[in-house]
């Protein structure tokens, strides 16, 4: 027996199981019982995504015997008539083979409440509905709250949720609440919404879900960046020129108008994904994956973040103009029904960020967002200095540009990286070069859904992969002055073509470094 | 798409290989591991359509080393044949059947080296014969990781006791792999409470199955109570690993999990409604695969091969 063995006892308690060894690779963690409580269920989100994740995890084997899912909404529907509509989604949308057992085993847990959201008896409705779960389906009061619904009902739902005695758990039973953005629109309303939330729910039972951590692309960026030595003697300003991270969509706001407008791109997507994306390309090392260490390392560079001083040369905004865009004819942003046409919200937004710590002293941060653009794709370019290139003639070279390291986060998720090679033939011409790494050619398994991940991590109680309140507060704080900013002005944002790559204030932003943004 | 080469020798299967790439249609790019299947002339399809199944999810080069039988002395004149399988032939993978008569097959490790790929991970993998030390058998050597089948043995229990006694990180055995569902199931029972302690077993099962010995070997050593192994009733289906039944005696009460149909399982636990649990038949794909997912030592595997050699010393 080796000393890790004789430390492992065959005590059974919390968390102490002797059929689960850190040696065992094998037995994969699934959740004890439990139930998941779904408000919103005809939503978009929850037709799309959070049912059809539901049901892979299930057909992964990931979900634990004693599981239930209730979903509580205004339609007039019995369980049965939720089961169907849980069935379609499921049958269009889910990643993995529709199977009749697995199927028959989710539905015998699946429940509806039909109500209001201010409606007392509907919440006591909830809790019987939630008592009688435990008994017949063993759920155990173990039970998680998925609030897919506007903030501005958080208010009520918590409350209702305090009010029916179903936000307080038993001994040995959990209760979560996961919350999804917009969290707030700066940094007061964030904080009262906080405020409202952690009123009802202790601030470790409440989950925030930013759907690019559950990405496996970028967890990977994690693993690039520790797990390999190559990097991390490059990673810093001596070696970088300068980071660009778009996430670039070719649809409008469609559907969306009512809710854009007042909104914009900054605070739907920078607030949240890229600065997600900057904090994880920008952090220090944490001394562990544990959520405290992961969330500190995070939390720490984007206090150390700084906007150019004066901000007006460090944005630009813009909106999409109407136009043909890939053969078609689309509508521009002011004139999509429903939407104000004297709206200033923009539909696409960059901005520079400096991190004022050692490793990143001088180098910019380009960060760009926006709709209606040249295709969808999210990237993170590091972008390198040129080598000195004495010995080669600048003809030779001319057609070489810096070298690149770029992560693909979606689609084609990978790595790519952009180096000068020479071209065969007599003369020392270099010309770039692309050395590719594609998830799809290494692994062939399909990555799973951001929000498997997630809603499984919600039920396991695994809280790394969710950004903490501070961390909210503090990108409000990067971002708060630029929307300042933007609502001093009167002029309204620059028009630019559908299909393109934003306006030319976004170009002019580079061209002042003396860079460009890469064609993604 | 499939090429076939009589009386070859491995750089020419290489070249070939090269040609077949350079052609276009079969990429090299991305493969993370070479498979080593070393089997009999005749036999070998069954593991070939495993792998090209297990390489979609482990896109990887496939050697099939196949000979006639175990003594090379055999009366036959030296000959190796090859056949190249890419593209819809062979899954997202590529397979090379390697066919060995006589004294070649005596140097297997020569045979492969020219075709294995660079710095990528090898596994060795004995679908039908198992050899005794597969540590140091020949590609056993070679590989990093070596998957046996004591289930496919004449006498299982007795390959069990071989491999405990040879054991070398990184070997691994198929009827270790059938057992992990159900040692998911029994794990997640003692993650809930009540959490009073285990303090007996039973397993009931084919006893003469080695999944069913490695079972309760698992729950002795891990568990550290007496463990009863019986045969199971009669009316109830056993499945691939042969077990039938598990019931933990705890002091509140019983906990079981009981195979009621070919692939679901009833568990039953005290102050639980009873659950159905999915308990599907793993198809050679499915272990294969588990086995592809990690490629490094299995420390609980040598863990429960010792906890067996143990009490097999103290039976005897």
């Amino acid at each position: 027996m080796t000393p890790a063995e004789a430390a492992e006892q065959a005590v059974i308690a919390p968390g102490s199981n002797p059929l689960r060894s850190g040696r065992d690779s094998r037995l994969t963690r699934i959740p004890g019982p439990n139930g998941l409580v779904l408000f919103g269920v005809t939503g978009d989100l929850a037709r799309k995504k959070l049912l059809p994740a539901v049901y892979d995890l299930a057909n992964r084997g990931l979900l634990p015997p004693g599981f239930a899912l209730t979903g509580f909404g205004r339609r007039d529907w019995s369980d049965d008539e939720f089961a169907e509509f849980v069935r379609e989604s499921v049958e269009q949308h889910a990643r993995t083979p529709f199977r009749e057992p697995v199927w028959e085993h989710l539905r015998v847990g699946i429940r509806f409440v039909q109500g209001d959201f201010d409606d007392d008896a509907a919440f006591d409705r909830l809790a019987e509905t939630i008592d009688q779960l435990d008994s017949e389906r063993g759920t155990m009061g173990n039970h998680a709250f998925y609030l897919s619904i506007p903030p501005k009902s958080f208010q009520t739902v918590t409350s209702q949720l305090k009010r029916s005695g179903l936000a307080v758990p038993g001994e040995n039973q959990w209760r979560r609440v996961v919350i999804e953005k917009p969290f707030g629109h700066d940094l007061d309303s964030a904080r009262e919404l906080n405020d409202t939330v952690e009123s009802v729910f202790p601030a470790d039972s409440v989950f925030r879900i930013d759907h690019y951590l559950g990405k496996e692309t970028v967890q990977n960026i994690l693993a690039m960046r520790f797990a390999n030595s190559l990097w991390e003697p490059i990673w810093n300003a001596n070696y970088i020129d300068h980071v660009q991270i778009t996430m670039a969509e070719d649809i409008g706001v469609g559907g969306r108008a009512g809710y854009y407008d007042g909104v914009g791109a900054a605070r739907d997507v920078i607030q949240n994904h890229l600065l997600q994306l900057f904090a994880l390309t920008a952090m220090e090392e944490p001394v562990s994956f544990d959520a405290d260490d992961l969330r500190n390392e995070k939390e720490k560079v984007l206090q150390a973040t700084r906007l150019p001083d004066d901000i007006s040369t460090g944005v630009a905004r813009g909106q999409y103009d109407s136009g043909w865009q890939g053969g078609e004819k689309v509508t521009g942003f002011v004139d999509e029904e429903g939407m104000n046409p004297e709206s200033h919200t923009e539909t696409y937004a960059a901005l520079k960020l400096f991190v004022n710590t050692r490793r990143w002293a001088g180098v910019p941060f380009y960060l760009r967002t926006g709709k209606r653009l040249g295709r969808r794709v999210t990237e993170i370019a590091v972008v390198f200095k040129r080598a000195s290139q004495y010995l080669f003639d600048s003809s030779s070279t001319s057609a070489m540009g810096e070298n690149a390291l770029v992560i693909r986060v979606q689609p084609n998720e990978g790595i790519s990286i952009r180096f000068g090679s020479k071209v065969p033939g007599p003369a020392m011409n270099v010309r770039d070069v692309t050395m590719d790494f594609g998830y799809g050619h290494a692994f062939t398994e399909e990555s799973p859904e951001a929000y498997e991940r997630l809603i499984l991590d919600v039920l396991l109680g695994d809280p790394p992969l969710f950004p903490r309140q501070r961390e909210v507060e503090l990108s409000w704080k990067i971002l708060d002055p630029v929307e300042e900013h933007w609502a001093s002005l009167d002029e309204a944002p620059e028009q630019y073509e559908p299909g393109s790559w934003g306006p030319k204030s976004a170009d002019e932003l580079l061209a002042r470094d003396g860079r460009h943004w890469r064609r993604p | 798409m499939r090429r076939e080469l009589t009386n070859t020798t491995t750089s020419k299967v290489a070249k070939l290989l090269d040609e077949i790439r350079d052609e276009g249609g079969a990429v090299a790019l991305g493969r993370v591991l070479t498979l080593l299947i070393h089997t009999q002339l005749g036999v070998e399809e069954e593991a070939i359509a495993a792998a090209n199944e297990a390489s979609r999810e482990h896109p990887m080069r496939v050697v099939v080393v196949s000979r006639n039988k175990d003594d090379v002395r055999a009366e036959e004149d030296a000959r190796l044949d090859a056949e190249i399988r890419v593209g819809g032939d062979a899954g997202a993978s590529e397979v090379v059947v390697l066919r060995c008569y006589g004294e070649i097959g005596s140097q297997l490790e020569g045979i492969v080296q020219g075709l294995l790929l660079p710095d990528a991970p090898i596994v060795a993998w004995w679908p039908t014969f198992m050899p005794s030390d597969p540590g140091h058998a020949q590609l056993g050597q070679i590989a990093h990781r070596r998957i046996t089948d004591a289930a496919a043995q004449r006498e299982g229990c007795e390959a069990i006791t071989r491999l405990a006694d040879a054991y070398r990180p990184g070997d691994t055995d198929l009827s270790w792999t059938r057992l992990t569902n159900w040692r998911a199931h029994l794990a997640a029972m003692l993650d809930q409470p009540p959490f009073q302690p285990v303090t007996s077993a039973v397993v009931r099962g084919d006893t003469a199955s080695p999944s069913v010995q490695l079972m309760a070997a698992w729950l002795r050593a891990r568990l550290h109570v007496d463990v009863e192994l019986s045969e199971p009733a009669d009316d109830l289906p056993v499945g691939s690993s042969g077990l039938s039944q598990i019931v933990l005696h705890r002091e509140g009460g019983e906990n079981s999990i009981t195979r009621i149909e070919e692939s679901t399982g009833l568990m039953q636990q005290t102050g639980q409604p009873d659950h159905r649990v999915a308990l599907s038949r793993r198809g050679l794909r499915d272990q294969l695969n588990e086995e592809l997912r990690r490629l490094d030592a299995d420390d609980m595997y040598r863990e429960v091969l010792e906890e067996y050699a143990r009490t097999q010393k103290e039976f005897a």
